[in-house]
């Protein structure tokens, strides 16, 4: 019978893992880089440069550590809310090996300085090729096993998981085409010239972030929020309007990361209009994940794990006020360039992307291995703790340092010339610089504090599959 | 026809198409479906049962 067969947990399991493994290691990268910018003189070599380092932690946060995240959860909610295993599993073991591979080869390309200079997209072009490959065989998987499911309806969480594979796939491509110098040699040069080159860069780096770092965190929150509040997500119309205004508004706001340059004025405001729009859709996702605990408020006060879910829900929506005021062009005068544009981000990645994932992982590391709890729940909520003052203390340094530095770059004596030189900015920002570096170095206390109660977890555990159960009449 | 006219259609369209889903969302023929959907995470057990391993259904792959 059908009920013999179990979910394949094993490419879940290997991805929960290594994002873990690779959240340790991207963040530590990080703190050596805010370090670095604190004592000059840790720029030991011209691999472990900050300008080859910088990089590195980018792309292993966002690809290694956020990848892995997103492969696992998606391959674990697709499964379980389709009631089916997951299509073509040898494909699936290939995105595994196939995505670790490429992550391998950035953490040895780009100390050696090979870089196509495009951010977030800095890989040369053989690792782009063999990126497209993975992402095109996880797209198969993952719409091969929505194809094949055994219930009428595709959750919203799905939807999220898919708007976000279908959009990376098109994004990595077209924003990856290069002419290499020849068939052996690593350089290549954008198929893009000028003006395009940046417009399209900016295409493909602010749809990262609302698809990669966005859709694709929303489809964790609209299954993990709810299964750990033990209660359906608030409004299941508001998160159907939720996606199709992310993916109708999304993809025009990349322009705002390029005001005042020689993009046309036009297509700045556009970009700067559509982000401010990008607000409501924003915070009804959030307002409709926070909502999902009502009635069930007390939890938080016991469940970290919870705890992780929600609070990421408020960075989400205070990064998703803040990017919208940053992308007025006024206000992007005065932040673009600046520490402020950096504590954005973080707020985003540190408190929102990193935060769900950790709880969802949380969630998931037991079920994995046949347990209903990880090792230690006191671990979690001091997890929980440290990384919430280390992202409040690295956004709120970068808050003031960004403003001071927008205020010192811009300011005139009465004739005209300017009232400080570069180099006294820099010299004020010190003092933020190692206040950022010690909440850095918190939040990567928490990662290690999470593999050491993630290995006593597993430890003497056996891998664990859970059956596939025909699900409820009332659902089919 | 000028191919920014064409733009501007796609535009409008886009527009029209996201309202279109909007009101579809909020009508009250959607409410069923979306109300069966809201609970496909809770539709089977996904925490093992207490009590050992020698009970779980799921057998174990290393």
């Amino acid at each position: 019978m059908q009920s013999q067969a179990t979910y394949n947990y094993k490419v879940v399991r290997q991805f929960s893992i290594m994002t873990v493994v690779w959240g340790i290691v991207g963040m530590l990268v990080g703190v050596i880089a805010a370090a670095q910018l604190v004592w000059p003189e840790l720029n030991v070599h011209e691999f472990l440069h900050f300008g080859r380092l910088r990089p590195l932690h980018t792309n292993a946060v966002i690809f290694a550590f956020g990848g892995c995240a997103l492969f696992a959860t998606s391959y674990y909610v697709v499964q379980r809310t389709c009631h089916t295993t997951l299509f073509a599993p040898r494909l699936a073991a290939f995105t595994f090996w196939g995505w670790q591979l490429v992550i391998v080869l950035a953490a040895i390309t780009l100390p050696l300085g090979y870089t196509s200079s495009k951010e977030y997209a800095e890989l040369e072009w053989p690792i782009d090729i063999l990126i497209a490959i993975v992402w095109v065989s996880y797209a198969i998987v993952f719409f091969g096993t929505v194809a094949k499911r055994k219930v009428s309806h595709i959750y919203v969480a799905n939807w999220f998981f898919g708007g976000f594979i279908l959009t990376v796939a098109l994004l990595h491509i077209v924003n990856s085409a290069a002419i290499p110098v020849s068939l052996t040699s690593m350089k290549s040069y954008s198929a893009y010239a000028g003006v395009q080159d940046a417009m399209i860069q900016w295409w493909y780096g602010h749809n990262a972030v609302g698809f990669f770092l966005t859709a694709g965190f929303l489809g964790m929150m609209y299954y993990f929020v709810p299964k750990q509040a033990d209660r359906p997500v608030y409004s299941y119309r508001l998160s159907v309007v939720h996606f199709w205004a992310l993916i109708f508004t999304y993809m025009w706001a990349g322009p705002h990361h390029l005001h005042y340059t020689a993009l046309p004025d036009w297509t700045q405001s556009v970009g700067m209009v559509f982000s401010l729009i990008l607000l409501a859709p924003s915070w009804g996702g959030m307002i409709n994940g926070v909502l999902t605990l009502s009635g069930a408020w007390h939890k938080l006060r016991t469940d970290p794990i919870l705890k992780f879910l929600i609070t990421s829900l408020s960075f989400y929506g205070m990064s998703t006020f803040e990017g919208p005021m940053m992308s007025i062009k006024t206000v992007n005068a005065l932040s673009h360039y600046t520490d402020w544009t950096v504590g954005h981000v973080h707020s985003g990645a540190l408190g929102w992307v990193a935060m769900i994932s950790i709880g969802s992982v949380y969630f998931l590391i037991p079920r994995l291995y046949g347990k209903t709890e990880m090792y230690s729940v006191k671990l979690i909520n001091a997890h929980f703790w440290i990384a919430t003052i280390g992202i409040v203390l690295y956004i709120a340094s970068m808050w003031i340092s960004g403003v001071m530095q927008g205020l010192m770059w811009r300011a005139t004596n009465p004739d005209g010339t300017l009232t400080y030189s570069f180099v006294e900015g820099v010299k004020a920002s010190y003092p933020f610089w190692t206040i950022r570096f010690i909440g850095g170095a918190l939040f990567l206390t928490g990662m290690f504090l999470m593999f050491y109660n993630m290995v006593k977890t597993i430890a003497g555990q056996k891998a664990y599959d859970a059956p596939v159960l025909a699900p409820a009449a009332a659902h089919a | 026809m000028d191919i920014n006219d064409i733009r501007s259609l796609v535009t409008v369209l886009g527009l029209v198409c996201f309202l279109a889903i909007c009101a579809w969302a909020y009508s009250k023929h959607a409410k069923a479906g979306f109300d069966a959907a809201a609970r496909l995470p809770f539709s089977d057990d996904d925490v093992p049962a207490r009590g050992g391993r020698q009970d779980l259904e799921g057998k174990s792959n290393g």
